[in-house]
């Protein structure tokens, strides 16, 4: 059933985090630009901000049937609970992401691919703290083949608020090239 | 206006499809998880030179769009579970005054409060007999953003066809659900416009009704003399409370749907050509049981799926058709059995009828619904 391209994606933190917006700006790389099929769906508690949320990817050449996911090939985590809250359903050989400041993982993880990345600080550096979810986005994009990241750039650009583009388009080079020197060790 | 492909929310290409097709006002009352239908309706009917209305409650939503369609314009409202009960009395308004409008309900778990933030399919016999008296509806079902799109505007062409109150089920996954939607240059969209009388003022009656049933409605402020009561009324639209004008009238509202079941019924057929089981599913149900028949096919089950698109009236001719012709009906759906009890009503004990059912608040796992299939 799945095609060459499939992935299962799970975005996680807290309400205000930008989770569903990086949900939204995946799916959107996928579909507009990528021109394959993608779901989002969500899930979070009743209020709106600082409440556990998470957003269900999947990106797929197929046609989606089912939209949940419920064993992602990536995990992203930017809070300690919404990393023990999905670190077991990853499964084997799956692509970890996780804020470094934000999430004490679990030692010696051998199940999964793990990096870190400080994005949350890094955005405060570049301004603000609101654009860490870009920061990991960008990070993704070179750790991983889910979407182009070309495509992702696009998707970032049409979908934060107007006049923020250049700096969240800045957020994103800044998460891009961390993951491009933690590839090739240098980082 | 050029094709668009976006990345939206069921609940935001439901309004965009309403938008589309010419609808010009809103009415409504927040509530999960039907409040998005409101904000994009909020946001965009301003743009299109439109009226959105916050009410104080969906008593006076559902008013509000008769009203308005009264005056002329495509009306529409949104809600869901407890406020789609509140709106029942309204919509009976609306089909004893025969007003085009449409309602939208994207499910959620009840009774009452129930699970507000999470799904159901609870609502379906409620969309069917809600309101009270005996009376024919049209209700139509969606399971992905785009049929959301799409549904909505075929749900106002029925309702101007055939001068109706039409029913928009959908449920909180598909209303929340994101995907890509193409809207087509609206140029493009098939729109059936309002039927209006060419009579002239003084010959003009209001329900006086054209060969298919359905009466001719009039602009307004143009000089006809109108009249529309919750009454039972005569065909210049006067009460008159005896048993006579109640069957006059009652035939009308019935057979205007009945006599064109064949225009309103729409469905997919799936892998039916050998099909040996055929599932029966609609709404978000519809896409674990996809998968689950592609499961089924990979080993080697002849299934199929019948997929609802319009609810009410109900596809009973081909379930009659296909119930002697399989070995059994799987119905998923999210409740104890409701679409269910009709596949049973229209096989009359020719098959065998399994109900996949759920108490809500989530969506099945497509090997729920393959374990019944591989049992069967």
């Amino acid at each position: 059933m799945s095609g060459e391209v499939y992935h299962e994606i799970i975005i996680s933190g807290y309400g205000g985090q930008g989770v569903i917006l990086n949900g939204s700006i995946l799916g959107k790389a996928a579909t507009i630009y990528d021109k394959i099929n993608a779901t989002l769906v969500q899930s979070y508690g009743p209020e709106a901000r600082g409440g556990a949320c998470s957003a269900h990817v999947i990106i797929s050449e197929e046609t989606i049937s089912y939209p949940y996911v419920h064993n992602p090939h990536i995990l992203i985590s930017m809070s300690q609970e919404a990393y023990e809250n999905n670190i077991d359903s990853l499964r084997d050989g799956g692509l970890l992401l996780t804020d470094t400041d934000l999430v004490k993982r679990r030692k010696n993880d051998e199940r999964h691919v793990s990096y870190s990345i400080p994005a949350t600080r890094m955005a405060e550096k570049l301004g603000n703290k609101m654009m860490a979810n870009i920061v990991i986005l960008g990070y993704l994009a070179s750790l991983s083949d889910a979407v182009n990241a070309e495509s992702l750039r696009n998707a970032v650009e049409k979908s934060v608020p107007k006049g923020t583009e250049e700096k969240n388009l800045k957020a994103f080079e800044k998460g891009y090239k961390r993951g491009e020197k933690q590839k090739s060790g240098t980082g | 206006m050029e094709e668009t492909e976006q990345f939206i929310m069921g609940d935001t290409a439901c309004a965009e499809g309403a938008i589309a097709c010419g609808c010009k006002f809103f009415a409504g009352y927040p509530i999960t998880p039907a409040t998005e239908v409101a904000e994009r309706m909020a946001k965009r009917l301003p743009q299109v030179g439109g009226t959105y209305i916050q009410m104080e409650d969906e008593m006076a939503s559902m008013a509000a769009i008769l009203g308005a369609s009264w005056g002329g314009l495509k009306s529409m409202t949104s809600t869901s579970g407890p406020g789609f009960s509140l709106m029942m009395e309204n919509i009976g308004l609306g089909i004893i005054m025969e007003v085009p409008c449409v309602v939208v309900n994207v499910q959620r778990a009840g009774p009452s409060t129930g699970l507000p933030t999470l799904c159901a399919q609870g609502d379906m016999m409620q969309a069917r007999w809600g309101s009270h008296g005996h009376y024919e509806i049209i209700a139509l079902s969606a399971s992905s953003p785009q049929e959301l799109f799409d549904i909505t505007i075929k749900a106002f062409n029925l309702s101007e066809k055939y001068r109706l109150p039409v029913l928009v089920l959908t449920d909180e996954v598909v209303g929340h659900m994101t995907e890509k939607v193409v809207i087509p240059p609206y140029d493009k969209i098939d729109v059936y416009p309002r039927r209006i009388s060419t009579l002239p003022p003084e010959e003009y009656l209001p329900y006086v009704s054209d060969e298919d049933m359905v009466a001719p409605m009039v602009g307004v402020g143009e000089g006809y003399r109108i009249h529309s009561t919750g009454l039972t009324h005569d065909k210049r639209g006067y009460p008159v409370i005896t048993a006579p004008v109640q069957k006059e009238m009652m035939d009308r509202l019935i057979y205007k749907i009945r006599n064109n079941v064949d225009d309103i019924v729409k469905y997919e057929e799936i892998e039916m050509a050998d099909a040996e089981i055929v599932v029966i599913a609609y709404g978000i149900s519809a896409r674990p049981a996809l998968k689950a028949l592609e499961m089924a096919r990979d080993r080697g089950i002849k299934c199929g799926m019948m997929k609802l698109i319009t609810i009410w009236p109900f596809p009973e001719k081909r379930i009659k058709e296909l119930a002697p012709q399989v070995r059994g009906f799987v119905v998923p759906e999210i409740n104890y059995g409701q679409i269910c009890l009709e596949v049973e009503r229209c096989s009359a004990g020719k098959t065998e009828i399994v109900l996949v059912g759920h108490a809500g608040g989530a969506i099945f796992h497509p090997n729920e619904i393959l374990e019944v299939i591989s049992r069967l």
